[in-house]
């Protein structure tokens, strides 16, 4: 199917327009960006067609284009796994990444450094399909350093902020220590089944029987592997850089840290499914991970003011629960949740950010409100993404969430579900708090009737909406907000779960006994369960509807009463001191002060130099050295090697 | 084509003297002088592209070999030979010329005809050490390298020059004089300077004294190249000498000289010495880990980018000792390559960093700051060749990186462990100093002023820049070459150490080295 077509499009697209772009128009450089994302959008569609018509015996189809490096026995090529896996990342990457596209003509129009930020975005593209189509682990982990490196340029693209080159640089460093995980369990793999290759590992993992009681080498891969999933998908202890990458343009935002790179290591994990399988310690500990990142960010979430970072800790959260999914052996329900949320995690990014232009850079919800006037198409699609993610049905995210936490409780993980559910509910508050705060009320920024007077040439004038090409892909997502959902609809509720039996033949063994479970007249409380998670949903609704529309000086109130814990909230539990103190600053003192100041300068250097001091009439000699006289160097390299001779000679060398 | 396969070697060697000869009778108009120099250095280049074009690959031992008696009392030869180890070396140093004159082009103002005649000398003397079969022959150029280099540092660098090129010529060559010893005694022993014969003659056991004597043999080489690569804790002399040096000779510093230490690491202490290599690896690989998280420790705080880099070469480098001493065909190949890598992406650094100091005559990281506003040509190229030093895959860096430690992992895991860490390290000190000198806005007004790139400098990049990326994304091309050559090695360092185990001790470790260097000097003295 010649598929390597479609990662190479952007590619493309991103070296046409870094190497020129500086001297081609706006237009040009738009046109050139969004053609290639389109074609590779359109070229995945029509794979997907071609693939659903192939016989279940060639899939996985894969394509191999030749060797990338090879040493001894091993060697990794060049090639592309095509299964329903990677089909489904595939169209998210390339679908919503073209929308992105779309919108961020809308978004950069003000902005310098178009076409960087466009050959940017493309070569993001790149590597992202690369990270999801490849056929063996090192060409992942090259999409998978590559999609770092696009991040790390693209959060630090207003390099003149001090803030955004540090929130890059962060990112990156905070990923590498993920990535130093991962590549020491592709070393543990190469050392034990010789391969990186899918196609030749699965029949060897599969030989392994499951560990449990003891913890072996699958363990270990799968623990090493979990390391470098919560790097590149923010989870507990690495979450750290994620709510900085906010630095970014907005778009930036939706596409990379809401929508499609974040959720690598979820994508990760479901890939190496074979591993987890047979290491129910390291499942267990993607689980706890996973839901404990959720708890953990919501409730920062519920606190920040910042309307992009209430997102940026929403999106650490919700890769919780795909984490929590992928833990309990529920990829399906893992991935499901992938997809709805970058429909609805996207969008809420992008009209986050259609708020932010229409108020031209204002990210402060204390700063908002009233805007369902201003910006109503913006509204809108804000409210069907609100919806979907607080789960509440028919909206996308419902379908998926319910079916994570419901797999968690018929798995046995009682606890987990505990929490699951309450940060639910935590979620559905959080999120209409924010659509509270934005949209209902009076508009508590500059007056706009002043502003518009006074501002024409300076001031940004009143809130306005924002112009087609941005609205437009906002109601595209909203649209797969609302119906994104529908193609996983459990049995329980008279749907035939079209993404699950689609997905299963990956995720085979599990997928089986999952429905069998579900098939074994437990469809009652699985009923009752989806009530309860509904139930959560309206209740986090209703909290905040009486918090920031009916009573909106309770918060307040309630924030000095809470006091100290509040603020330690509000400044995120002070994580990011804590690292610093820990690990930065002892490391930075240490080669300061010890290795170079101490061992280097005066431990080595003062042994050298002393030496030399102590014979003052050599260093005169060397001193005549540096005349430069090459004669008297050659006399120095002779004066040596006799006496080296003489030495040979009296020690008697036969 | 016979007539030319037997003498390229020759010729690739004797080319840049030959031109720094012409030099010498050269009025002293400058633009003749760069034109004939860069000119020089492109036939060379030219030439050398012979060996990988007509190498035939998994032919074992060496090819293009010329071997003619050259003194006969003591029996020297002239061996010349090459595998597809040291060939790619010989390319590489024959591609940098080219660069290293362009970018001496303006910079170098002052007695140009003598650099460029010392740099050409430092050519030819180079080459030699790669191709060099015959171990007087090899120590002939090893040393021949030290004079114009030193030379160099001395006369056109700045600053400390004096200080560093002392440093540097007496570090190098008292390390030299154990090799020297250690060559004559196996002079002594066997009768011939040739690397092939001594090779043989060990192995079959016709070398009286030699189990007594291989320790000493052994460390006599390795003190050599130990400090030249440079291995912690010899490694003080290359901040100095990097930072004194004029661009062009930080280049050929790091991207060649160095590799020097790590070729004979190879070549000889593996070559002649695989029982006790085996036997001293712990040790080794312990400076060698040491080497990368303090190298890169240190580099991170440095207020000099210069030295910074420098000392990421401490780094870099460890990593091509780790990978030679893991002895696994997979670490070893990715230490060849890392040597290859280490040598572009490096050897661009130095050029960058050549570009800004022709500028600002400074190097103190506090000087700069928002470059990527004036020059942003400049700031791209140099995102560009530091990724590929962070080890960015599809790029160079990351090639050699990840085989030298899946190598060492699959000799010792906590090896691997440890070395690994230094994807955190360099990504640390090089993203903290591309901020501190290209983001934020131009902090000192002097830089608003400053000019892009020009087309020369642009021009000496390029072929840096495809390089790195045809490295990265096309490893096979020299992995083809390199492979067999690594097996070959391999493969007799394996069936002498198997032949040794299983009567030898095992493992020596630091203590037991101790103790035996303790031993020694109590007997010198007690007789």
């Amino acid at each position: 199917m010649h598929l390597w077509i479609i990662p190479l499009l952007p590619l493309a697209g991103a070296a046409i327009n870094g190497l020129l772009g500086k001297r081609f128009s706006r237009a040009l450089v738009s046109a050139i960006a969004l053609g290639s994302t389109a074609a590779a959008f359109a070229m995945a569609l029509w794979v997907a067609a071609q693939f659903l018509g192939l016989p279940p015996d060639q899939v996985p189809h894969i394509e191999r284009y030749g060797t990338w490096l090879s040493a001894g026995p091993f060697s990794a090529e060049f090639g592309i796994y095509l299964d329903q896996l990677s089909l489904v990342m595939m169209l998210v990457v390339t679908g919503v990444g073209f929308l992105i596209h779309v919108y961020s003509v809308g978004y950069m129009e003000h902005e310098g450094g178009y076409y960087r930020y466009f050959a940017y975005l493309n070569i993001f593209m790149f590597f992202m399909l690369t990270l999801v189509l490849a056929n063996n682990y090192l060409l992942m982990f090259v999409g998978w350093e590559g999609v770092g490196l696009a991040s790390y340029l693209l959060i630090g693209f207003w390099f003149l902020k001090k803030s955004a080159a540090d929130a890059g640089k962060k990112a990156f460093l905070t990923n590498r220590v993920g990535d130093f995980g991962f590549l020491i369990a592709l070393f543990l793999l190469i050392k034990h089944f010789g391969t990186l290759q899918y196609d030749s590992l699965w029949p060897l993992i599969s030989k392994y029987p499951v560990e449990t009681g003891a913890a072996g080498l699958l363990t270990a891969i799968g623990l090493l592997m979990l390391v470098g999933a919560t790097g590149k998908s923010a989870q507990i202890p690495l979450y750290v850089w994620l709510p900085d990458a906010m630095e970014g343009p907005t778009p930036v935002s939706a596409l990379i840290h809401a929508a499609t790179m974040v959720t690598a290591g979820v994508y990760m994990v479901a890939r190496s499914h074979l591993v987890f399988n047979r290491a129910p310690d390291a499942a267990l500990a993607v689980a706890i991970i996973g839901t404990l990142t959720a708890i953990f960010a919501a409730s920062i979430g519920i606190v920040q003011t910042d309307i992009k970072k209430v997102l940026a800790y929403s999106t650490i959260s919700q890769l919780g629960y795909m984490f929590m999914a992928c833990g309990v052996a529920d990829y399906v329900g893992g991935i499901f949740h992938l997809v709805t949320h970058a429909f609805f995690k996207g969008l809420l990014f992008l009209a986050a950010g259609s708020v932010i232009h229409g108020l031209g850079g204002e990210q402060d919800m204390r700063n908002m409100g009233g805007l369902r006037k201003y910006l109503p198409y913006t509204f809108w699609c804000m409210t069907f993404a609100t919806f979907a993610i607080a789960g509440i049905p028919p909206f996308a995210g419902f379908f998926s969430k319910d079916q994570i936490l419901w797999s968690a409780w018929s798995g046995g993980y009682h606890v987990l579900w505990v929490i699951g559910i309450i940060t639910a509910g935590m979620t559905s508050f959080y999120m209409f708090r924010l659509w509270f705060l934005t949209f209902f009320g009076d508009y508590r920024g500059p007056n706009p009737e002043a502003a518009g007077h006074a501002g024409g040439s300076h001031g940004h004038g009143a809130p306005h909406e924002s112009p087609w090409v941005m609205v437009v892909p906002l109601m595209i997502l909203a649209l797969l907000s609302l119906v994104g959902g529908w193609i996983g609809v459990p049995h329980v509720l008279q749907g035939s779960d079209h993404f699950g039996s689609f997905l299963s033949p990956v995720f085979n063994a599990t997928a089986a006994t999952a429905e069998g479970a579900a098939e074994q007249g437990e469809s009652t409380t699985e009923l009752a369960f989806t009530f309860i998670s509904v139930a959560v949903g309206l209740l986090g609704l209703l909290a905040a509807w009486w918090l920031y529309y009916k009573r909106p000086e309770l918060p307040a109130k309630m924030a000095k009463a809470a006091g100290g814990l509040y603020i330690f909230v509000l400044e995120k539990y002070k994580v990011d001191e804590l690292y610093g103190a820990v690990f930065i600053q002892p490391l930075i003192a240490l080669s300061s002060t010890v290795f170079w100041k101490g061992i280097d300068r005066g431990l080595i250097d003062g042994a050298v130099d002393g030496g030399a001091a102590g014979a003052r009439e050599v260093s005169d000699e060397m001193r005549h050295m540096q005349s430069g006289n090459i004669r008297s160097y050659a006399g120095w390299v002779a004066i040596g090697a006799a006496a080296v001779i003489a030495f040979m000679v009296w020690r008697g060398v036969r | 084509m016979n007539l030319i396969n037997n003498n390229i070697l020759t010729i690739v060697i004797f080319l840049p003297l030959a031109g720094a000869i012409l030099l010498l009778f050269f009025p002293r108009r400058h633009r003749d002088i760069r034109y004939f120099a860069l000119a020089v250095s492109l036939i060379t280049l030219l030439a050398s592209l012979h060996l990988p074009w007509y190498l035939v690959r998994g032919q074992s031992g060496f090819q293009f070999e010329e071997n003619i008696p050259w003194i006969a009392h003591p029996n020297i030869h002239y061996h010349l030979g090459i595998d597809g180890i040291s060939m790619w070396l010989v390319i590489l140093t024959t591609f940098l010329m080219p660069m290293c004159v362009l970018i001496s082009w303006n910079s170098i103002g002052d007695r140009v005809k003598e650099f460029f005649i010392l740099m050409l000398v430092l050519e030819t003397a180079m080459i030699g050490v790669f191709v060099a079969l015959d171990l007087f022959l090899f120590y002939f150029f090893w040393e021949a390298t030290l004079i114009p280099m030193a030379l160099i540092i001395g006369m056109y660098g700045h600053g400390r020059k004096i200080y560093a090129s002392v440093k540097f010529f007496l570090y190098t060559m008292i390390a030299s004089v154990f090799m020297l010893a250690a060559v004559i005694w196996l002079y002594a022993k066997t009768g011939t300077f040739d690397f092939v014969d001594i090779q043989g003659k060990i192995q079959s056991g016709q070398v009286a004294g030699f189990e007594h004597a291989a320790f000493w043999l052994f460390l006599g080489f390795f003190v050599a190249f130990a400090v030249k690569v440079p291995l912690f804790p010899l490694h003080t002399w290359l901040p100095d000498a990097h930072v004194e040096a004029p661009t062009a000779g930080s280049v050929l510093l790091a991207a060649v000289l160095l590799k020097m230490g790590t070729y004979g690491l190879l070549r000889f202490n593996l070559g002649l010495f695989p029982d006790q290599s085996r036997r001293n690896a712990p040790w080794i690989i312990a400076l060698a880990i040491i080497g990368i998280i303090y190298g890169a420790l240190v580099a991170m705080i440095q207020p000099n980018i210069k030295r910074l880099v420098a000392y990421t070469s401490v780094s870099h480098l460890g990593f091509v000792v780790l990978g030679i001493f893991s002895f696994t065909q997979i670490g070893m190949d990715g230490a060849v390559y890392q040597m290859l890598s280490h040598g572009i992406s490096t050897g661009a650094l130095f050029m960058l960093l050549g570009m800004i100091y022709d500028r600002r005559h400074t190097y103190d990281i506090g000087e700069y700051g928002g470059l990527a506003t004036p020059m942003p040509v400049y700031a791209t190229f140099f995102a560009f060749i530091m990724l590929s030093s962070v080890g960015l895959p599809l790029l160079n860096g990351f090639i050699g990186e990840f085989m030298v430690l899946s190598g060492a992992f699959q000799a010792k895991q906590l090896y691997g462990i440890l070395a690994a860490t230094g994807v955190i390290w360099s990504a640390c000190y090089l993203l903290w100093m591309y901020q501190r000198v290209f983001y934020g806005n131009v902090t000192n007004p002097v830089n608003n002023s400053l000019r892009d790139l020009s087309a020369r400098e642009r021009v000496s990049l390029w072929p840096l820049a495809i390089a790195a990326l045809v490295m990265g994304v096309a490893p096979m091309l020299w992995l083809h070459s390199i492979d067999p050559a690594v097996a070959a090695t391999l493969r007799q360092f394996s069936s002498v150490v198997q032949a040794h185990a299983a009567h030898a001790p095992g493992y020596l470790s630091g203590a037991d080295v101790a103790r035996n260097g303790v031993q020694a000097v109590l007997q010198v003295i007690g007789r």
